[in-house]
């Protein structure tokens, strides 16, 4: 089963993307569609990217809904910033975080979250100090970044992947 | 009534992609240094995406929706394309 | 068949969907041209991204799923595709103006401690 399917969840995103795109759910479309999904899944065992499962699923939802709130909270505090007055705030920085995530598949996905939401960007990730720089467009509406990122990504992730 | 709300929606949204677009295209023409160009560029990619996905609203066809989709594959791979250019190909300023 | 032809429930959200991505959009593109810095500006197009794309995604999936009278759930994969893409994108641009800044030796940026021996070897 391994050996024939190496990356399921992979094989199952290409299969539904190549329905979707193709708009029908025929029994040609799913053959072909399954036998392409199948074959690229091979072609990603010769890239051996590093694997993880992902050991709990209730944290996923915790995470999942705590991030699309905040991707419209911080949509909308951005839309403040670049329509009011003068557009620049006074407060945009940088900011250093020592990350204690080990795994580089969790890392990737909070490079994703945090570039996801407007107001922060991710700049980059140093493996050897873990040290990671952050650009955040406006430090003075009260939020403690590090908190925010520490507690609400950070565990949340480490809980997931550990 | 519901017609002459679709139309002036219509116009007004794309009128709307099109100010966007412009600005975009100041930022690349104008853009103080390299990296502010390629931003733009990719800027300027989405909001054509956007357009064409109003666009096809508009006329509904699906046409449009594959070459949305073949914008937005441009944009990635050609933005990527530019930024590992600016880190690795260019002789430092 | 014309998007006139929608009825007055269904046009009503398309059009509310529709002006609330396209002035997205332009918040974001009037951000790209106001804000003063790069890395400010590298928040602007995120906006597009985010809000713009979803928006008029949904309006486009009401449209069709109207007019033609069967669900249609192609737009999903624009959305899927731009939430997979920007970050990489976005990420790719902030370490290309870093590297850039650092090797200007420009004060603004944040200095790399470990990997001073890296931008030595490139200064050679």
């Amino acid at each position: 089963m391994r050996y024939w399917f190496p990356f399921p969840f992979l094989s199952l995103g290409l299969l539904t993307f190549w329905v979707l795109i193709s708009q029908s759910t025929s029994p040609g479309t799913l053959l072909l569609g399954g036998i392409l999904s199948v074959a690229l899944a091979w072609a990603m065992v010769n890239l051996s990217p590093h694997k993880t499962v992902p050991g709990r699923v209730r944290p996923v939802f915790r995470l999942v809904g705590a991030v699309a709130v905040d991707i419209v909270r911080s949509n909308i505090a951005v839309l403040k910033v670049m329509l009011g007055r003068r557009g620049k705030p006074a407060t945009a920085g940088f900011l250093q975080i020592e990350l204690t995530l080990t795994d580089e598949n969790a890392i990737a996905v909070l490079a994703c979250i945090l570039t996801a939401t407007p107001g922060t960007a991710w700049l980059e990730f140093d493996r050897t100090s873990r040290r990671l720089t952050l650009h955040i467009l406006d430090t003075a509406d009260g939020m403690d970044w590090q908190h925010i990122i520490k507690t609400r990504y950070e565990r949340p992730l480490a809980e997931i992947f550990q | 009534m519901s017609e002459l709300l679709i139309i002036w929606c219509m116009l007004l949204a794309q009128l709307m992609l099109g100010v966007a677009m412009a600005c975009t295209l100041y930022r690349i023409i104008f853009g103080p240094r390299a990296q502010d160009r390629v931003l733009a560029l990719d800027a300027l990619y989405v909001s054509a995406m956007l357009m064409l996905l109003t666009f096809g609203i508009r006329t509904a066809n699906t046409i449009y929706f594959e070459a949305a989709l073949v914008i937005a594959v441009l944009g990635f791979v050609s933005t990527i394309a530019f930024a590992k250019f600016m880190m690795r190909g260019e002789v430092i300023e | 068949m014309t998007v006139l032809d929608l009825p007055l429930w269904a046009a009503l959200p398309v059009c509310i969907l529709l002006l609330l991505g396209a002035g997205n959009a332009l918040a974001g593109a009037i951000g790209l041209l106001r804000l003063k810095s790069f890395y400010a500006r590298l928040h602007a197009p995120s906006l597009m991204t985010s809000g713009a794309t979803i928006l008029i995604c949904l309006a486009s999936m009401i449209t069709f799923a109207v007019l033609q009278n069967r669900w249609i759930f192609h737009e999903l994969a624009i959305i899927a595709f731009m939430m997979i893409t920007t970050p990489v994108t976005l990420m790719m641009l902030g370490q290309a103006a870093l590297y850039r800044d650092r090797a200007e030796g420009s004060k603004e940026v944040p200095h790399k401690e470990a990997g001073l021996r890296e931008e030595a070897a490139v200064e050679e």
